[in-house]
């Protein structure tokens, strides 16, 4: 078997295009749970519904950029539907139901999906201007692969900016440590749970829109995104955004390598990686231990 | 005789009533297979409302044991050419059990919901396993060729072919695990499970090893799983690799929730209204889990006790039928 760099590096690279997936499923999961303490089980069914608006928004405008920037929109917009009117009468219940609901949901949407896309998957072109492949000196590598990297660094840094840098992050991260002093100090919880549950989906939203030229678009892609992004919160360490994304990059070379080398074993590491993390490491890479559990 | 006296006599003899009212129900129904379907998919709901309705684990990965108990018998019979029934019958709880005591292990590291997840995720794993073990499972074909050998009581040969034969086989086996579990519930065991339920911290301050009380409910669950499974196996001559997939997990997290999770009869309510409403559905459309997802989200978000948990909270002394006198 030729294991040489040259070989091993597109692995690599695939491996991360496949991490930044992972991690935008995560962060969203993880910022939802941090502040809510909401398993969102149908963030997978929303990762499906960001590549079909996708699909939708493009046959509509003939723009990949209106509706790569549209899905999102759109998806998060659904997301504050649900956080409004079926996750808010839950609070103050068991956090198993909310993770029961959004299970009934994912459902519901996967079903929805067929009927109205049909069973079949659909495809997906990348646009013209990514279609090619971008010579990186020591390798080339689809442009448009390229460019769902850039896409993700550029949405983690304002991301980032955005909770650390503004009043509405500020009271989101406060939120998530002390809801209850949040909420003597006269601010209304409500409208950030609200909020923040939207951008959640927005974030699985734009996954799913990112990852539409890639895989295709069908009903239940979503299904194994979100049992693998749980399994990278499970390691990262759930509620800690960096462990996120370390964790998701970290699984996406897991895929990327196991693919190279026994294509068979590639779905099976992602599990093996995450027994070994929970034998050392309960609390995950960067996860306090006995954060709401 | 009134509905509270009547109530009564079912609370005092639930194991009996069970028997007497199963006895009948292939007659109530369209169709026998489906009578036999609703009993093992009862028996998987019953193993699963242990953990959850009665431990209050959520688990999101039943399937792991329900599919292991399935290839534990097909594999006995189908593979390594076992004569005898019993035998297969046996390897397939066992095989159920062995996994339950390793993954419950990992799981049981996390709390709360994590471990809905963790338990999910080694489902999947599982899956994944028997897909791609295809010399040995058969992969997605299924694993194929399961014989339904007929069983000798004292020289009294039954075969099973017959599908009422085989109902009530299969029943005569659910009644013990029913009685069983009633066995468990009443034990001091059981009391120390429903007390973990309610408060973990407490029960552990009793002197009580909360986690070690957990594993063993997690893998006595998974016994009645994978009972459940091995007979399906019998019942369908062939294990589908979709026995392992998340859709498992979730059907029988939706029948314990519809009957009512954590009363003695809902998890064979849930059963058979969700069987026979997809069954009747199925001939409209397709699409029928979209109703199911429906109703489960109604159920989740307005009758959080199920069919049978908010029936016996209305009827006269209806209480009394579920709650030991």
């Amino acid at each position: 078997m030729d294991i040489s760099l040259a070989a091993v590096l597109p692995q690599l690279f695939t491996g991360l295009v496949l991490g930044m997936l992972f991690v935008l499923l995560a962060i969203g999961l993880s910022l939802i749970f941090g502040l809510m303490t909401v398993v969102n089980f149908s963030h997978g069914a929303l990762y499906m519904l960001g590549a079909y608006f996708t699909v939708f928004f493009l046959g509509y405008t003939r723009s990949f950029w209106v509706a790569l920037l549209m899905a999102p929109l759109m998806v998060g917009a659904f997301g504050l539907l649900v956080e409004r009117f079926l996750i808010r009468r839950l609070y103050g219940r068991s956090p198993d139901d909310p993770l029961l609901l959004t299970f009934g949901l994912s459902l519901v949407l996967i079903e929805t999906a067929k009927i109205i896309w049909g069973k079949i998957g659909l495809t997906l072109d990348p646009p013209r201007a990514l279609g090619g492949a971008v010579d990186l000196g020591f390798m080339s590598f689809p442009a448009y692969r390229l460019f769902v990297i850039a896409v993700t660094v550029a949405v983690l840094i304002g991301l980032w900016a955005f909770l650390t840098r503004t009043n509405v992050g500020l009271i989101i991260r406060a939120g998530s440590r002390d809801p209850l002093m949040v909420r003597a100090l006269g601010i209304d919880l409500n409208r950030v749970w609200l909020l923040v549950f939207g951008i959640g989906c927005a974030l699985a939203g734009l996954a799913g829109a990112l990852a539409g030229p890639m895989r295709g678009a069908y009903a239940e892609m979503g299904v194994t995104m979100v049992i693998e992004s749980f399994v990278v919160i499970v390691v990262g360490g759930m509620g800690s955004l960096l462990g996120a994304v370390l964790a998701g990059i970290l699984m996406g070379q897991v895929v990327g390598i196991t693919t190279y080398f026994a294509p068979k074993l590639a779905e099976i590491m992602v599990f093996v990686v995450m027994a070994v993390v929970l034998l050392v490491r309960p609390s995950g890479i960067f996860g306090e231990a006995g954060l709401a559990e | 005789m009134t509905m509270g006296a009547f109530s009564q006599l079912v609370s005092r003899h639930q194991v009996a009533a069970f028997g007497i009212f199963f006895a009948v129900f292939p007659f109530l129904m369209p169709y026998r297979s489906l009578a036999s379907q609703v009993l093992i998919f009862g028996l998987f709901a019953l193993g699963f409302n242990l953990l959850y309705g009665y431990t209050g684990l959520l688990s999101f990965g039943h399937a792991a044991y329900y599919g292991l108990g399935a290839y534990g018998t097909g594999l006995t019979l189908a593979k390594l050419k076992v004569g005898s029934l019993w035998l297969g019958l046996t390897a397939g709880p066992m095989l159920a059990v062995v996994g339950a005591v390793v993954i419950g292990f990992f799981c049981l590291r996390r709390r709360g919901i994590y471990f809905a997840m963790l338990t999910l995720a080694f489902a999947q794993l599982l899956y994944f396993v028997a897909f791609h073990l295809a010399d040995v499972t058969g992969g997605d074909d299924g694993l194929r060729g399961i014989p339904l050998l007929p069983i000798n009581i004292f020289g009294w040969k039954i075969d099973l072919e017959n599908s009422l034969a085989f109902y009530y086989f299969a029943l005569v086996i659910v009644w013990l695990a029913v009685a069983g579990l009633r066995r468990i519930l009443d034990s001091p065991f059981g009391t120390v499970l429903q007390a973990i339920r309610e408060n973990g911290d407490r029960a552990s301050a009793c002197g009580y090893d909360v986690n070690r009380v957990k594993h063993l409910s997690f893998v006595f669950s998974a016994f009645f799983a994978g009972l459940a499974g091995a007979l399906d196996a019998l019942r369908l001559a062939v294990v589908p690799v979709e026995s392992l997939y998340w859709v498992t997990s979730g059907q029988v997290v939706i029948m314990t929730l519809l009957g009512g999770a954590g009363t003695f009869f809902g998890p064979f309510v849930g059963a058979g209204t969700y069987l026979v409403l997809g069954d009747r559905l199925a001939v409209f459309t397709e699409r029928w889990p979209l109703v199911i997802g429906l109703i489960f989200m109604a159920f989740v978000l307005f009758l959080p006790k199920g069919i049978w948990g908010t029936l016996v909270g209305k009827l006269p002394g209806g209480q009394a039928a579920e709650a030991k006198p």
